[in-house]
Order: structure tokens, then sequence, then C-alpha cells
């Protein structure tokens, strides 16, 4: 009894301690059927993203798919000029300069969302703040010394850290807008989460169709074993 | 004049080849006990989960490509660009984690019926060896995918055979065919993965079989059908396998899929238990991930290597761990096999090591610290404990009187109605607020039911009372 007891003990401390880890995090909302918040999320990527990050996984085809938008829409709305609906998200950047203004080449983002979480690309992308000992000028909350600058600055703005003094050592308490950009807060809010959204799409674009496919799957093997359950009674009617 | 045709064919063939004998012999007149419980679902189960993995397996190899560069993209590839790759590497990545659960309760099963016991021993052994080529199996399958935790996993568990005094450098250099994991540990672990141990597993899959069907199969209660005959020869407690277990294993079948199908649909990574996300970052030899853990189903053994503070010590307890395994059968010393009726201080010393096995697998999962560390040295003594004391304490043991037949028990869908009581005494329903949902799916009384922490208590309570009552 007393191992068991010392078990969930333990188990109730450890997930304890996942949990405080995460505690910062803020939650993005994903909906992978809002084809709308997607686009918007796709534009976005290729608008201020798509410079340094590839998404080489996805074809802009595989959007115009799911999405249900037209081939050329992709094309005119969402693509770089001069793409064609058959190519996959490449960045226009090269790893060669990449590596030489960075110090490392921007990391292919198809699978992100899925290495990461959503509530965690969301809560990076708006962790940026001004440090001046960066020689990019900006730091970042959740992701500590990051080679990348803050591509979002002319609208999100500047934001600048407050400490407090913990043991005797600062801490980063909390950040707040110091120079003010181009969207309000829930703009921007709205902006960077149609962008997780599109991420997590990109992650797997078969999720909706799988979840989908999963219902009538799960309806054939419930028929299936209602005939086994009956066949078997059948037979084993006469065993006692 | 078809007909005719048809039976000179087959008669062509019976004249050239046993066919109705074998079918005799392995199925329709071979003789199994007829009180087969829940545990005896998973022996065909994993045979199913075998061809699965067979079937979806080749379908993989049609576009992976087993190259450092090019691996990571080509399993991209076969989850965005192939037609249903989405669908048939999900159904491979979740068959290696259900090939695990669906075993280790297999063994689970042999552990509390004694069917390790003479004369059962070999079947045993083999079953072990079956064990120990799918670990071989999943642990180079798992390095395809060149993920991180692929990469990293692969180069923690190679470099525990440096510990080896003397020869481990270079044994470990042999295995990997370079100085870190590399393409070439990829290629190797390709061709291992993808013939060399499934070639082994099959030939030790058909021994288990020959040597199950040449002594007969054990039962929940532990007692030979074969002493009880009729004038014919045939037990009476026998009944055919087939069409008797044919048609009851589908049932198993069926409630498998339905689990393995709600996996493979809504939640093919499991938290990260199945699928785990570093994995889904390219291997990079430069960067090592702050928390290596293999997947869930090495994790006992792994913190039980992580238990022992000296690293070769460590090796040799983790891979004694598994030898243990191997000399069960003449570590038990009590002349009965079940449960059933087996004294209480076996029960006791199963629960301990149920207990310790599923800690330990969730140790395995964490990150290193001082308290798990020592926990996790308080359950490899639970899990060894099991097995080295058990010369000792099962001379010790009162058995319980056994039975000269067969004894009927409440099959397992006579306990539904019970198992809905004890459902509504955990759930309460939730009023409806929106009248709209009463029309919808969401009106359903299943779906308002919500958890009802007095009665989840009292359930608790009866459970434990109930455990307790059952180790004596």
């Amino acid at each position: 009894m007393k191992t068991l007891f010392t078990t969930i003990l333990l188990l109730a401390l450890s997930f304890g301690v996942v949990a405080e880890e995460n505690a910062h995090l803020q939650h993005a909302k994903i909906d992978p059927t809002d084809s709308e918040s997607l686009q918007r999320g796709a534009k976005h990527f290729v608008t201020y993203c798509l410079g340094c990050h590839s998404i080489k996984h996805i074809r802009y085809q595989r959007m115009s798919l799911d999405f249900g938008i037209d081939d050329k829409k992709v094309l005119t709305d969402i693509a770089p000029q001069g793409a064609t609906i058959y190519q996959q998200m490449n960045t226009a950047m090269n790893a060669h300069d990449s590596e030489k203004w960075f110090g490392i080449q921007p990391p292919d983002l198809s699978l992100a969302a899925r290495s990461r979480s959503a509530d965690w690309i969301y809560s990076y992308l708006k962790s940026f703040y001004a440090d001046p000992k960066k020689p990019l000028g900006t730091n970042n909350l959740v992701f500590k010394d990051v080679g990348m600058p803050n591509v979002f600055w002319q609208l999100q703005g500047e934001q600048k850290a407050t400490f407090k003094t913990v043991d005797g050592k600062q801490e980063i308490e909390s950040l707040v807008v110091n120079v003010p950009g181009a969207l309000s807060e829930q703009e921007f809010d709205t902006m960077v989460n149609d962008l997780v959204n599109f991420l997590v799409y990109v992650g797997e674009p078969i999720k909706l169709e799988r979840e989908r496919m999963g219902k009538y799957v799960l309806f054939f093997l419930s028929m299936f074993l209602l005939l086994a359950y009956l066949l078997k009674k059948e037979y084993w009617k006469d065993v006692h | 004049m078809k007909t005719n045709r048809i039976t000179e064919c087959s008669n062509w063939v019976l004249a050239r080849f046993p066919l109705s004998k074998l079918w005799n012999e392995h199925m329709a007149h071979y003789y199994a006990p007829k009180n087969f419980n829940f545990w005896y679902f998973f022996g065909s189960l994993a045979l199913l989960v075998l061809v699965n993995q067979f079937v979806t397996g080749i379908l993989l190899t049609m576009n992976y490509k087993p190259d450092a560069k090019l691996a990571f993209d080509s399993v991209e590839y076969i989850m965005r660009d192939v037609n249903w790759g989405w669908l048939v590497r999900y159904m491979h990545s979740t068959g290696a984690s259900a090939f695990f659960i669906v075993v280790y309760l297999h063994m689970f099963r042999g552990l509390i019926y004694g069917s390790y016991k003479q004369p059962r021993e070999l079947i045993w052994i083999f079953g072990m060896l079956l064990f120990l080529a799918l670990m071989a199996e999943a642990f180079m399958g798992y390095l395809l995918p060149w993920g991180q935790m692929s990469y990293w996993g692969a180069q923690v568990i190679i470099s525990l055979f440096s510990a080896i005094p003397f020869i481990g450098d270079d044994l470990s250099l042999w295995i990997r065919g370079d100085y870190v994991v590399s393409d070439a540990t990829l290629n190797r672990f390709f061709a291992f993965h993808v013939i060399a141990v499934p070639l082994v597993l099959v030939m030790l899959v058909f021994l288990h079989i020959v040597a199950l069907h040449e002594v007969g199969s054990n039962n929940p209660d532990g007692i030979e059908i074969k002493k009880t005959k009729d004038a014919n020869g045939i037990p009476l407690d026998g009944i055919p396998f087939h069409p008797y277990y044919t048609v009851k294993d589908l049932v198993g079948v069926g409630v498998f899929l339905i689990f393995f199908a709600t996996i493979i649909f809504y939640l093919p990574e499991v938290g990260g238990f199945f699928l785990e996300s570093d994995n889904f970052i390219p291997a990079d030899p430069l960067r090592t991930p702050e928390h290596i853990a293999p997947l869930w189903y090495f994790t006992p053994f792994y913190a039980i290597l992580r238990a022992i503070p000296d690293k070769f010590a460590g090796v040799i307890a983790m891979f004694g761990s598994i030898a243990v395994l191997f000399i069960l059968p003449w570590l038990d010393r009590s002349p009965i096999k079940s449960v059933r009726y087996r004294g209480g201080i076996f029960k006791k010393a199963l629960f301990v090591l149920v207990v310790s096995f599923i800690a330990l697998g969730y140790l395995g999962t964490q990150p290193v610290t001082p308290t798990g560390t020592i926990f996790s040295r308080i359950f490899t003594l639970g899990y060894f404990g099991f097995f080295l004391l058990m010369p000792i304490y099962s001379r010790w043991e009162k058995a319980k009187p056994l039975p000269t037949r067969l004894t009927e028990q409440p099959a397992l869908e006579d306990h539904l109605p019970a198992l809905k009581e004890v459902f509504d005494e955990m759930t309460v329903l939730k009023a409806v607020t929106n009248p709209d949902d009463m029309k919808s799916f969401y009106g359903s009384t299943m779906l308002r039911r919500r958890p009802n922490p007095k009665g989840i208590l009292r359930v608790m309570g009866r459970v434990t009372k109930k455990i307790k009552a059952s180790l004596d």
C-alpha cells in the first residue's frame, strides 16, 4: 500500500513541476476549420516570415484545396510574385548568407507547431523586448538570446521589460509597450493568432480530413464488432 | 463438371502437401481450454499487430529513403504527398506502441496464470526471445525517421555498449560503423529493421506456436485439461480452436481495432508518448536535446539503467532486468500455476512488481532529479525483488486447493451492468442550460454526465479494499 501511495504522491509532484514550466505561456485559439483565419495567416507568413524561414513541406496547391479557394486566388493573394501553384514554400534567402548574418540558418517551420506547441509559438512571437546588449537590439522572454529580431516591431511597437528583484537577482516581471506600433494590442493578437493557426495547419494539413474520416472508420468497426459478437454468441451457445 | 475440376485440383494438392493435416492439427482439432478470459486475447492480437507492421512497413519502404540527408524529409513526404501515406505511417507508428502494449499484457497473462511453468518453459523462452527481437526491431525502427530523438536516443543507447570494459569502445564503434551515429548507422539499422529482425521475428513466432501446440494451452485455472479425457481421447474441458476461438478472437480484434483507430484518427501522438515532439525536428549532431528519453515502452528499463550510479553496473542491471525473465520458470518453486490458487505472498509480490514496473516506466520519461533517482532505486529493488526472491517466497506459499476440472467464471460482458452502475456512481448528470443542446448530440445523457468527486472517492475506496482483500 505504501508503495502505491508514494507513487501517487510522486506523480502529483512531478506533474506540478511540468505545469510550472509552462505557466507563463499564453493561450492561442486554434481553429483549423476557420478558412479565413488560415488565409490571413498564410498571407502574414509570406509577408513577414518567408523572407527567412521556409515551410518546404507544403505546396501552394495544398492550401487552395484545403482552404476551399481557387488556385488563382492563392497565387494572387497569398503566394509571392512568380510562384507556381505546385511549388513548395521555399525561402529566397540562401543558407550561406543567413549563416553569415544570423550565425545560424533560420529553421524550416513546416513542423514548428508539432515540435513546439501552438501556445509556445504564440507566446514567443509576442514576447520580444528591447535589449540594447544584443546585436539585433531585441531579446525574447520565451526563447532567451534568440538570434531572430522582432519582425513585427512596426506592428506591435517596441516592448520594454520591467524588472523585479527576487533573492537579490533581477528578474523580468512583465513586458510593457514602450513605443506604440501600427496595430492595437487586440489587432496584433488576432494577427499573431492567425499566423499560429496557419502554422498549426502546416504542421499537419491532413488533420481535418483524418478526423472527418475517423467517424466513418469507427462506425464501421462498431458494426464489425457487433457482428463478431453476435457470431461468437451463436457459436458458443452450446459451450458450458 | 466444374466442381469436379476443383475437387481434382485440390486432391492433387492434398496428395502432395499435408494441408488438411496442418489445418486439423493446429485449428480444427486443436483443443483449447474452454475458459479463456480477457487475458487470452493478446496472443492473437500480437499476431494481428505483427501483420499490420509488415503490411504498413512494406508500404512505407516504397517511399522512405534510408539516407541521412533525405530520411527526415522523405517521412514528411509520405505524410503529405503520398496518397494515404499519413494513414500508413500512423498505422505503423501507432502499431509499434500497440505491439508493446499487447505484448506486455500477453506476458503479464503468462505471469499470473503460470504459463511459463513446466511443461511450457520453452514457449516462455521463445516468447522472451521474441520480446528481445521486438525491442531490437523497435529501437532500430525508431532511428529511421532521423529526428532529434531518433538520433540522440540511438546515440545514448549505443554508447551504453562502450561501458563494457576492454572491448566497449571498439564494440560501439563496430555497431555504429562510425564514431558518431551517422549515415552508416542509419543504413545498417534500415537493413536490420526491414529484413534481418523481421525474419527472426517470424521464425520465433513459428517456434512459439509449434511449442505451444505440442503441449497445449494453459488456462486461467492453471490445471491441465489433458488429464481428463473422454472415450475418444478428447479433453472434456477442451473445445476446438476453430471455430470457437477464431470467432471469439474476432470480437477481441473488433475491440482492439476500435482503440487502434481512435488513436490513429484522433490522437496519433498520444501526448508525446507514441510520437515525441522532439522528433519533429531533423536530427542535428551538433545540438543535444535538453532531455533525452526513449519511447515509453523502454522507459522502465531506462529508469533501471539510470538508477545505478555506475554506468557499467547500470548497463548490467538493465540487461539483467530482461535476462532475469528468461530464468523465471526455474525461479518459481511453487507447483501451483494460476494466481487464483496461489498464496497471498505471491500476490503481494506480483502487486509490488506491477507498481514498480509502472512507476519505473513513468520515472524513465522524466528528467533526472535526486528524488526521482531515489524512487527509481526503490522500484528497481521492487522489480528485481519479485524475481530474485522468488525461489524463497514461492516455497513458503500456502496454496489453495486446486479444482479437478475447469471452473466457470462470469464472462466479461456479464460485468457490463455493474460497470454502468459504477459509472453512474462516479458521475452526476449536468442540467441542460441551453434548450438547443437537447436536440443536438450534446443533449445525450451520456455526454452530459460530469465527474462526481464524492462518488469517485467512494468507488476508489471500494476498489482499494477489493485489491487489498484479493492479495490474501
